[in-house]
């Protein structure tokens, strides 16, 4: 089975990489990008059976500093 | 004083940390590498150096908090055993979670390294009892991920208790409150992004960063 964790950083933290990338677009004359925000994609190849709560474990306990970061689990 | 320098896979501060150390107190710390589950026996004091430990693959200081001999730090932190962590030893602090926050990007996403003015805000702790409260030191920095960032609560529990023990004399990384360096509630964890272990010789162009060593080795004997 696969797993998708998409880890995205908080709203109110800031983002200095997310607001280069949104500079970055306006200079190339993208208008009317009001806000960008850059997360983080991690896809697992897992055991068949793996439970919702062993993943949320891993993200809880490594893949997403929850100071900082928000994530959430899509089976695929 | 027993010290011990933990060394990650990418660490590269480790033997000037170890050299700082031996040159204060005259005993060579041992050198752990990350893999060892246990600590030498009756350690005063562990420092964690700085670097780019494991590539700072997915957060700085992430894969390193999770590596078997910080369970040791962290059980040793808790029967109140001093730890120190610099730049990068900073970063696992706050990822195993013995210190609070996080250090993300600088806000200016450049790397910053050079010399900066740093107010000792609490001269109170057992890093820091060799330097004069409010004094201006200068101590190198040289990082990319120096912005420590807490929720407003935190902050304030922080400035509250006395546990911002260094603070920019003007913004370098976009570091909320412009702090430098913190320690636990216990007093016994200090975690900070310059590197004092960069100036300790007056060969190395001055000494600011010596006296947290010999502090540590005048309360730790």
């Amino acid at each position: 089975m696969k797993a998708r964790v998409t880890i995205s950083l908080k709203p109110g933290v800031l983002d200095p990489q997310g607001r280069a990338i949104g500079q970055a677009l306006g200079g190339l004359g993208f208008g009317g990008v009001a806000a960008v925000r850059q997360g983080k994609i991690i896809e697992l190849d897992l055991a068949d059976g793996t439970s919702e709560a062993t993943i949320d474990e891993m993200c809880r306990k490594l893949l997403a500093n929850t100071v900082i970061e928000t994530y959430r689990i899509e089976i695929t | 004083m027993k010290s011990a320098v933990i060394v990650f896979p990418g660490s590269n501060c480790d033997r000037d940390l170890a050299v700082a150390i031996e040159s204060v107190t005259g005993e060579a710390p041992a050198m752990v590498w990350h893999r060892d589950a246990e600590l030498p026996p009756g350690l005063d004091l562990i420092a964690l150096p700085g670097g780019f430990s494991y590539g700072d693959y997915l957060r700085s200081g992430a894969m390193s908090a999770r590596s078997p001999v910080m369970q040791a730090v962290v059980a040793a932190a808790g029967e109140g055993r001093a730890v120190l962590g610099v730049c990068n030893g900073f970063q696992v602090l706050t990822e195993a979670g013995l210190l609070p926050g996080v250090l993300m990007r600088n806000a200016g996403l450049n790397f910053v390294c050079r010399d900066v003015a740093l107010r000792v805000e609490n001269a109170g702790t057992m890093f820091t009892a060799r330097y004069d409260a409010g004094a201006t030191i200068r101590i190198p920095v040289a990082h990319h991920d120096g912005n420590y960032v807490a929720d407003a609560e935190t902050l304030d529990r922080l400035e509250g208790e006395g546990r911002v023990v260094f603070r920019y004399k003007e913004p370098v990384n976009g570091s909320a409150r412009d702090i430098a360096g913190i320690v636990n509630a216990g007093g016994n964890v200090l975690g900070l992004m310059p590197h004092p272990e960069r100036l300790v010789e007056p060969a190395q162009g001055g000494t600011d960063g010596r006296a947290m060593f010999e502090a540590l080795h005048a309360a730790l004997g």
